[in-house]
């Protein structure tokens, strides 16, 4: 199990995957809105989407996890 | 000539060179480790000359050979270096009087011939035995440190770490200018698993507390990490291609190449301010193909910096990453600019400045972390600087951000603009929010808030429009992308002859 962590703090923008997704290593899943940037989130490693831990609209500090993958 | 004197000679070389017991070599082996005098045939250029001094060291101990470094001078590149490399086959390459004294000595000839001292660290550290005579001393290991912050910025200074680097051994590395790690292989720790367990009770892997890829993503003692040590050491004889003999002298220029082909900057850089792009990609369209080296490449990497080649010339970039972190500064990436920026300093290397950049981080974590004595370290780098710097605005710089990036108030020799720059104290969203936000919070209709908030957007979007400023000489040129790399070589050279002081003073008390 490893989790997509939030790279800084910020208001979490959209979720791009969901429940079961097969994701790859360096594939975009959520995008941040910090400092009046948008940041994409990538995923470190390839993996099955297990839990989404956080929704958009959420404010997320740096090191948060966000999606739970398997 | 008396043949068993020479035969004697013949042997007791051929000992000294075999360094230590066939078990250790064997144990390099299985590490993917070279031994000592290979590491230095493949780093120096083959054929050149090549002198060692105190082969015999610690002879007559008859199992210490050269009691366990090798010192010699030879060429890299076609430039003379001094060398000092550990033995792991001698006592795991730790340091007896000798060694001390001759790492001292190799020192003490760099800063004679003012030539880069090179460091090829794999040493368990004191031989505690010895101690009394190679730890306290005026000319004990101490003098080894006090040397290395003497020569910094005199000459180019680099630590190749193949092996561990323990305790006060640690602070070799600390001093040079770039360390280049082995990914597995180099580790650098003040305390090793063993003792941490046993004296502050942490139960830790060596790989994870000093390992060499967490030194070069984490704590950032490591510049660079190599796969191996043969790419370590080509690694090495590429940095030192970038750097002068010594701190009077200008790095050489190549052979001008074209950039790597590939889509125009006007492309490559979006208009919209907010939306990520890769600045590797505009730094591939700028400099000469193949001739960009990055440093901290895995540490802080909101923050490029690296040197590269424009027109043949030796150029040290420092770029914003809007692909990561917005390419926001935080506590790490002033740190890693700051030090780049010395270090190109040190060695008349000129600067270029390529600013997107939304500001410092904000909020509690960065401000408890000292985010502005960090940030304080990078401005007063760039303030300090006093070789040729240009500053590109490439699309945002705001707040303090255009400050850590060499704005106009920081002696750029100039500061250009693209047409996608813009200079502000804040963005619009957050200037308008910062000036109107009661009013903002007073209008209930939701369209009517939006038309309200867009309305004073574009009103703000009018006072930093990049052609306003050009118009209050606040930027020196608005350059098209498709001509910024010729007129970045046509200011290059014509900066070449730049002499300045920063200021008269012993030194600055420097923000730590």
């Amino acid at each position: 199990m490893r989790h997509i962590e939030a790279p800084m703090a910020g208001t979490l923008l959209s979720v791009l995957v969901k429940k079961g997704d097969e994701v790859k290593a360096g594939d975009q899943v959520a995008v941040l809105e910090s400092m009046k940037m948008e940041i994409p989130i990538e995923s470190g490693a390839d993996g099955t989407v297990a839990e989404i831990k956080a929704a958009a609209g959420d404010f997320v500090n740096e090191g948060d996890p966000l999606i739970v993958l398997v | 000539m008396d043949n068993a004197l020479e035969r004697r000679l013949a042997a007791a070389i051929e000992k000294i060179e075999a360094g230590g017991a066939e078990k250790y070599h064997q144990k390099l082996k299985e590490n993917r480790k070279m031994f000592v005098r290979k590491r230095l045939e493949a780093l120096f250029d083959p054929g050149a000359y090549r002198i060692e001094d105190g082969r015999f060291a610690n002879y007559e101990a008859g199992d210490l050979p050269a009691d366990g470094v090798v010192t010699a001078v030879g060429k890299v590149g076609g430039q003379t270096v001094c060398v000092m490399a550990n033995d792991a086959t001698v006592k795991a390459g730790s340091w007896g009087a000798r060694t001390v004294e001759k790492i001292i000595r190799i020192q003490e000839t760099a800063q004679k011939l003012k030539v880069p001292m090179v460091y090829l660290v794999d040493s368990a550290g004191a031989r505690i035995t010895d101690q009394v005579e190679m730890f306290p001393n005026r000319r004990g290991a101490g003098r080894i440190f006090y040397n290395q912050v003497k020569m910094s910025g005199m000459v180019p200074q680099v630590c190749l770490l193949f092996g561990p680097s323990a305790a006060g051994g640690a602070y070799i590395p600390a001093f040079c200018d770039i360390v280049i790690m082995v990914d597995g292989n180099s580790s650098m720790y003040l305390g090793s698993p063993r003792m941490a367990e046993k004296v502050i009770g942490e139960k830790v892997s060596l790989e994870e507390m000093g390992g060499a890829r967490m030194h070069c993503t984490v704590s950032g003692s490591g510049d660079v990490l190599a796969r191996d040590e043969e790419e370590a050491i080509a690694s090495f004889r590429r940095y030192l291609s970038y750097f002068p003999r010594y701190y009077k002298e200008k790095p050489k220029a190549a052979v001008p190449k074209p950039p790597k082909a590939g889509r125009p900057i006007s492309a490559i850089v979006p208009e919209h301010q907010n939306v990520p792009f890769d600045m590797y990609e505009l730094i591939d369209a700028l400099v000469d193909e193949g001739s960009f080296y990055e440093i901290k490449k895995l540490f802080a990497p909101e923050l490029i910096t690296g040197f590269a080649r424009l027109g043949g010339k030796v150029i040290g970039i420092v770029a914003n990453q809007p692909k990561v972190k917005g390419g926001v500064l935080f506590v790490d990436s002033a740190d890693k600019g700051a030090r780049f920026i010395h270090l190109c300093d040190a060695f008349n290397i000129p600067l270029l400045f390529l600013a997107d950049v939304p500001g410092f981080m904000i909020g509690t974590k960065v401000e408890r972390a000292g985010i502005i004595r960090h940030g304080a370290k990078l401005i007063a780098a760039v303030s300090e600087a006093t070789v040729p710097k240009i500053s590109v605005i490439v699309r945002k710089a705001y707040g303090a951000g255009l400050y850590a990036m060499a704005g106009p108030a920081f002696e750029p020799d100039c500061c250009l603009a693209l047409p996608t720059a813009q200079i502000a104290v804040m963005g619009p969203e957050a200037a308008v929010n910062a000036v109107y936000s009661n009013k903002i919070a007073e209008i209930e209709d939701p369209r009517e808030r939006l038309r309200f908030v867009q309305e004073k957007q574009a009103e703000y979007q009018k006072t930093i429009d990049i052609y306003k400023l050009a118009s209050e000489l606040i930027v020196d040129d608005i350059v098209p992308g498709h001509d910024l790399r010729e007129e970045l070589i046509r200011r290059f050279e014509l900066y070449e002859t730049k002499e300045t002081a920063f200021a008269e003073k012993k030194h600055p008390v420097y923000p730590v």
